[in-house]
């Protein structure tokens, strides 16, 4: 308890090293969930709704690389980091941007397949509608992701606890190091690795209601731009049962 | 719905053969419940195996003295010893090295789990270890003075050593002592890459830095790291820089192709290894027979060959000394 009300009155010490620490991680996190947002969406809706020869194969090694190790992808961007990999001359390890690499390595996919199975669910039903009222392909695309939003912005949060957790491809390519790489998860590992089990947990601890506070926010805006409508809601249920019978 | 409860009987039938397979397993293997749970507990090395090791042991003497009554009690009580050792001794090789010796000897199941010093000893003071293996005396002393430990049994040294680029643009290698070298890295600026882990070898660098009467925190060329000792070494092959090793690690680490070792056994990198049994007073289900055994043993004569051998065949040199007793 005592650690508990240290952590809490460290993080909001401006220019204490906990809220570095804290900011740091939350901007690993920002640009980890949004780049890998970026290439996993496109990805995953292009997956999800062209049928193409050896989808099926696709859509298992996606699911296989769902559940890559995190030391697996840190290690992979190690070597091609290293001072002896092909891009050591960048000298990006032990950076942020390293970290971040690690990160969209390890999520894209995630965001990939998870959305390519939200968009197979509902694409059939909206191609339905959206022939029967002559819509361009194009506004039948952005029929699609506009019934999928939530699921998409569910994917998002995913992709978001999976970066701020994460622990194993930022240690490794991270580095840990005071003041430039060190974020919530690293330092909770070095706490304990000191043996400061009672404020390795007071940190996690604190990562958790970080993490509840922001995906909160996240929440209450994304209720607030649906509530106007029940439509929405009507039709991604009705969206989901018919999905669910084909 | 006939198939239903068909189905059901042959789920039941299926998990109860399972269960008596398991059981059959066991029982095979040794007399009684407590050796299941030690065979279990054995085969499951990992670092969060040991730190529920004394629940389960608890669990397990529970479950001998109520078999008590209907069979014989199990061989050696209490046959499980934990050891909470460093990265050093454990990544060197010489426990792994040791173990079978020992467990044979002795008839325990030696049970290591490796982490920082800082964290090694932490691991005594919570009673999920029987005996540590530990190289920081302040620490130690401290531990030892609050009850937790019995003693102090140092047994062995070795000397720490500076790794740092193949070209040393330091100069550290024509320093005389420790403290004149890190002087060096310092007035080089060259990059000092700091284990920052509270670890025995982070203490003796910190130490070392005070001796120079140098201040690192917060200049740009010193890195903390807040690893241990195997990462802390790639990352110094990677940024090139310098950093203190135990011997041991370095030898057996592949960062040892890009760096080598430029000081190494002056005086004041003495790194002195010692042994503390965990103090039946404060955590009276600990183990302090075995840890006790274990501590005669390694100070015992074969032991001692065993130590001053380890080393020669791979390294070309002993990784550890014995103090003379």
């Amino acid at each position: 308890m005592e650690e508990l009300i240290q952590a809490f009155s460290l993080l909001f010490t401006p220019g204490s090293e906990l809220s570095q620490i804290v900011l740091l991680t939350l901007k690993m996190s920002a640009f980890s969930t949004a780049i890998s947002t970026a290439i996993g969406v496109p990805l995953g809706v292009c997956v999800g709704l062209y049928r193409f020869r050896g989808k099926r194969l696709v859509m298992r090694i996606l699911n296989t690389l769902m559940g890559l190790p995190p030391v697996l992808a840190g290690l992979i961007v190690f070597f091609i980091l290293s001072r002896s990999g092909p891009l050591g001359t960048l000298k990006l390890l032990y950076t942020l941007p390293a970290m971040v690499t690690a990160q969209v390595v390890l999520i894209t996919p995630i965001v990939c397949g998870l959305s390519a199975t939200a968009i197979s669910g509902v694409a059939p039903l909206v191609h339905e509608t959206a022939h029967g009222m002559g819509l361009t392909r194009r506004r039948e695309l952005a029929c699609l992701l506009y019934e999928c939003r939530s699921q998409l912005l569910s994917i998002m949060f995913v992709a978001f606890g999976r970066s701020i957790g994460e622990v194993g491809a930022v240690m490794l390519v991270g580095g840990n190091v005071q003041y430039k790489t060190r974020v919530m998860t690293t330092a909770i590992m070095l706490e304990t690795n000191m043996g400061h089990f009672e404020y390795a947990v007071a940190l996690g601890i604190v990562l958790l209601v970080i993490s509840f506070i922001i995906n909160s926010i996240a929440l209450s805006l994304q209720e607030r731009t649906s509530a106007p409508e029940a439509q929405g809601a009507w039709s991604a249920s009705r969206g989901g049962k018919l999905g669910g019978g084909r | 719905m006939r198939k239903t409860p068909v189905k059901i009987l042959l789920v039941t039938v299926l998990a109860a053969m399972f269960a008596l397979f398991l059981v059959a397993c066991s029982s095979g293997s040794g007399s009684s419940a407590a050796s299941s749970e030690a065979a279990s507990s054995e085969a499951a090395s990992s670092e969060a195996a040991s730190s529920e090791a004394a629940s389960s042991e608890a669990a397990s003497s529970e479950a001998a003295s109520s078999e008590a009554a209907s069979s014989e009690a199990a061989a050696p009580q209490n046959a499980v010893l934990r050891i909470s050792t460093t990265t050093s001794v454990n990544d060197s090789g010489l426990l792994p090295y040791l173990q079978p010796f020992f467990e044979e000897d002795t008839g325990y199941q030696m049970e290591v789990t490796s982490a920082g010093t800082g964290a090694a000893i932490e691991k005594g003071r919570t009673g999920d270890a029987d005996a540590l293996l530990v190289h920081a005396k302040a620490s130690e002393e401290e531990f030892v003075n609050e009850g937790f430990g019995v003693e102090r049994v140092p047994f062995m040294y070795n000397y720490f050593v500076i790794v740092g680029p193949e070209g040393d643009p330091a100069g550290v290698a024509n320093c005389a002592t420790a403290a004149d070298a890190f002087k060096a890295i310092a007035d080089a600026g060259q990059t000092f890459v700091s284990r920052g882990d509270d670890s025995g070898t982070n203490k003796k660098e910190l130490q070392i830095w005070e001796a120079a009467g140098i201040d690192p925190n917060g200049q740009e060329w010193y890195v903390n790291a807040g690893q241990g000792m195997g990462a802390t070494l790639t990352q110094t092959a990677e940024r090139q820089g310098y950093t203190l090793s135990d011997k041991g690690t370095f030898l057996s680490n592949d960062a040892k192709e890009s760096l080598k070792i430029l000081l190494g056994e002056s005086d004041d990198m003495k790194n002195t290894y010692t042994m503390i049994a965990i103090s039946p007073d404060k955590w009276p289900d600990t183990n302090i027979d075995g840890a006790n055994a274990f501590i005669a043993w390694m100070t015992g004569d074969k032991a001692s060959e065993l130590i001053a051998k380890y080393g020669e065949e791979e390294y070309g040199e002993p990784l550890f000394y014995l103090i003379e007793k």
